[in-house]
């Protein structure tokens, strides 16, 4: 039988792969990959618990609002990002230390 | 064939999508291919949702993510490389520190997770969410749906004004 445990499972594993992406990427918009990974497990989390242990919907409207953030921050994160090649040529995040004394 | 085994099965085989193209998104060189294993993540996602009673979630993850989210960073990948270098590589560091700490952070997880007594509802019929959540939105949840849409709109012209070309 399904239950709570399997969906958690799952959910740690996108988790972690997330946290891996974020790790290891140069890339900015790899980087960005990973954190959608990472917002995709909690969205996951949350849509499980509203099933298996609270019993309304409220999990599923946090989830709701997790999307529409995760909207927001892409599409600033990608302006961000073009920005940063329009100056420095590259997204390469080590090449971005402009700000190191 | 017991549909609960049927169901078991089709869960088995989303999940085995969701986290083998979460591994690709991952583990890939290429950007092209992170991006396509992310496509097939979110459609695993959504699918899971539809086992867990989500109809109307699963629908927002096909045409927010898939829809608007892949195709923004599809457009970033393009628009940050030259066209003709068709082997969009991307490099990769501290690799074996972060392979055990992935494989540290998925441990603690689970065993969190195995020693909790979770508090279980019991198996419930889904139900149609939709307007279920429609009507949350709009008497519990009001203020923090206003306030979503105004950080909507606070990232639109935001995200417009950093893009934007300054005059010369």
């Amino acid at each position: 039988m399904i239950g709570l445990g399997h969906y958690l499972v799952i959910s740690a594993a996108l988790f972690s792969l997330g946290i891996m992406c974020v790790l290891t990427r140069k890339n900015a918009v790899s980087v960005l990959m990973g954190v959608e990974l990472i917002l995709n497990s909690a969205n996951l989390n949350l849509v499980a618990f509203s099933k298996y242990a609270a019993g309304n919907l409220n999990g599923q409207v946090f989830a709701i609002f997790i999307i529409i953030v995760a909207a927001a921050e892409v599409a600033v994160a990608l302006a961000i990002v073009l920005s940063m090649y329009r100056m420095l040529r590259t997204v390469n995040l080590d090449r971005a230390d402009t700000l190191k004394g | 064939m017991d549909t609960s085994l049927l169901s078991q099965i089709v869960f088995y085989f989303f999940a085995a999508v969701t986290l083998a193209s979460a591994a690709v998104v991952v583990f890939s060189r290429s950007l092209i291919y992170s991006a396509f294993g992310l496509l097939f993540t979110f459609f695993g996602v959504a699918a899971l949702y539809v086992f867990l009673g989500a109809d109307f979630l699963a629908a927002t993850q096909l045409v927010i993510y898939v829809g608007g989210i892949l195709i923004l960073l599809l457009f970033g990948v393009m628009l940050t490389h030259k066209l003709y270098d068709l082997n969009l590589k991307t490099e990769t560091f501290q690799v074996a520190p972060s392979v055990l700490l992935m494989l540290a952070v998925f441990g603690v997880l689970v065993l969190a997770m195995m020693q909790t007594a979770w508090y279980n509802a019991g198996p419930r019929q889904p139900e149609p969410t939709t307007a279920a959540i429609g009507t949350l939105l709009m008497k519990d949840f009001i203020l923090p749906f206003e306030v979503a849409s105004v950080l909507l709109l606070i990232a639109l012209i935001g995200a417009a004004m950093i893009v934007r070309r300054r005059a010369e």
